[in-house]
């Protein structure tokens, strides 16, 4: 199986080191020629912001979101997640081109600055032991339509969910050392993880 | 520091990587650095080319300045204390900036002792032009390492000096064995631990970006290619012909750092170069770089 990691900006690196240690084959996306090779994509965390605006002017989305309606397995994460989100509650992306396919609203940065980012345990659907969620001035997921389920929350606020084959966290499940979350996504969708 | 604090000081630089972090004096430059892209911004009151120009002691900027550009954009926003002042830093911890840097472009305050960052919540960049003093910022609790070059002069020369040194001296901790790294971490004045997490990770362990005359897109493009995160880019924007597009073309460079076409595409028509000075000519007791130990 190969991986495709989303490499405008931000952690990618992270992402490809977790897959790599997975035992999947993990690919740097920087291109819509990138996406022909791949069998699922990470959108990892960083700046939605930066991450945009980069891709404005190129196909790069377009692409993807044709890959996804043809149900490629994508799992996006605090960032990413931004990317996937159908609605966002403000206008700080106005006019940029996003990916949606996750029937959510998201508020960016609603956990706050970096001073209020902090780590907490999280019960995820499917594994046996808790998950140290790490958020870092993370997205809050405000509402999800009837086809989105949720697989963690903190709070009583979700922070993991998933439609269909597409997955979106609030979290960052590439920093540390725990590959749970990637390889349950992975395994649903194939994955001999 | 707790190791959940390291993970999440540490962690927000990860975010940051592959970006550009760009110095604003202004909302209105903070807005445009965000529409072209920047990871981040650095709210100062004056870009490295005027503080050089205009002389006199250079300070935290003030706080209605920050609290404006903080509310004038959705990037993190960094913003500097001077080399010792740990006053200054937690000022800028209260205005809920997201990360500090402790920066020899402006005057420092303590010329023997750096701010013992481990004690703050919000986490730290510092400058480094080797090895060892990348490695003493980060036991003081640094979370991310920016090499110095020489800011606010466009002269790319010395960000790559200092880039290279640090890499080479990287490289030349790999080849040593494990009995030989005692004396290494005692020649360049860093505690063990680290030097031997460098030489088993062939690498700093928090991110590094690059500062310091970064003026063009193949200059940023150049400094990815050396194994940079990310870089920091000062007067080098603000101070050219066409701010918008400049900062725009650094941010593709710097994404699309290892396919020159794109960055061919990127360096047209983007107007005048910030007109900048050689560090050559820069007479050695103006050295930004030389603050900081």
């Amino acid at each position: 199986m190969r991986v495709g990691v989303l490499a405008l900006q931000g952690a990618f690196r992270e992402h490809l080191l977790m897959l790599g240690s997975l035992g999947v084959d993990p690919l740097k996306v920087t291109k819509s020629d990138h996406l022909d090779a791949i069998d699922a994509l990470i959108l990892p965390g960083g700046e939605s912001s930066a991450m945009v605006r980069i891709a404005a002017g190129t196909d790069l989305f377009a692409t993807l979101r044709e890959r996804m309606t043809g149900g490629l397995p994508v799992f996006g994460t605090c960032a990413g997640l931004i990317l996937l989100a159908d609605r966002l509650s403000d206008d700080s992306l106005g006019g940029y081109d996003r990916l949606g396919g996750l029937d959510i609203t998201v508020a960016r940065n609603a956990y706050g600055r970096q001073r209020e980012s902090f780590t907490t345990p999280l019960t995820v659907h499917g594994l046996t032991e808790p998950v140290d969620g790490t958020f870092i001035r993370a997205p809050q997921i405000l509402d999800l339509g009837p086809d989105t389920e949720v697989l963690a929350r903190h709070d009583g606020m979700p922070v993991l969910v998933r439609q269909g084959q597409v997955w979106g966290a609030s979290f960052h499940p590439e920093l540390g050392t725990d590959r749970r979350v990637h390889a349950e996504f992975l395994h649903r969708h194939g994955a001999a993880v | 520091m707790t190791e959940t604090q390291t993970l999440l000081n540490t962690g927000l630089a990860q975010m940051l990587k592959g970006g550009v972090i760009m110095d604003v004096v202004n909302e209105e430059q903070a807005r445009i650095a965000e529409a072209a892209g920047a990871s981040a911004v650095m709210a100062l009151e004056r870009v490295p080319a005027d503080i050089r120009a205009q002389g006199g002691v250079a300070r935290m900027s003030d706080p209605d300045l920050i609290d404006s550009i903080i509310s004038a954009v959705s990037v993190p926003v960094m913003a500097k204390a001077r080399i010792g002042h740990f006053v200054e830093a937690q000022i800028l911890e209260t205005l809920g900036v997201d990360y500090i840097d402790e920066s020899e472009v402006l005057s420092p305050a303590d010329y023997v002792n750096h701010i013992d960052k481990s004690v703050f919540k919000v986490p730290f960049v510092c400058g480094a032009t080797n090895l060892g003093e990348a490695l003493r910022r980060i036991t003081e609790g640094a979370s991310m390492i920016r090499s110095k070059g020489e800011a606010g002069t466009g002269d790319v020369s010395e960000a790559m000096r200092h880039l290279r040194t640090i890499n080479s001296e990287i490289r030349a901790l790999g080849a040593k064995s494990e009995d030989e790294l005692y004396v290494a971490a005692k020649e360049i004045a860093a505690p063990y631990h680290l030097v031997k997490q460098v030489a088993s990770l062939g690498r700093l362990p928090v991110v590094t970006f690059v500062a310091g005359g970064i003026a063009t897109p193949a200059d940023a493009a150049m400094m990815m290619q050396l194994g940079a995160d990310g870089v920091f880019v000062g007067s080098g924007i603000f101070k050219s012909g066409n701010p918008e597009a400049r900062a725009k073309a650094i941010v593709e460079a710097t994404t699309h750092f290892d396919d020159p076409q794109a960055v061919a595409k990127a360096s047209r028509a983007l107007g005048d170069a910030m007109v900048g000075i050689n560090v050559a000519d820069v007479p050695a007791p103006h050295r930004l770089a030389e603050r900081g130990w």
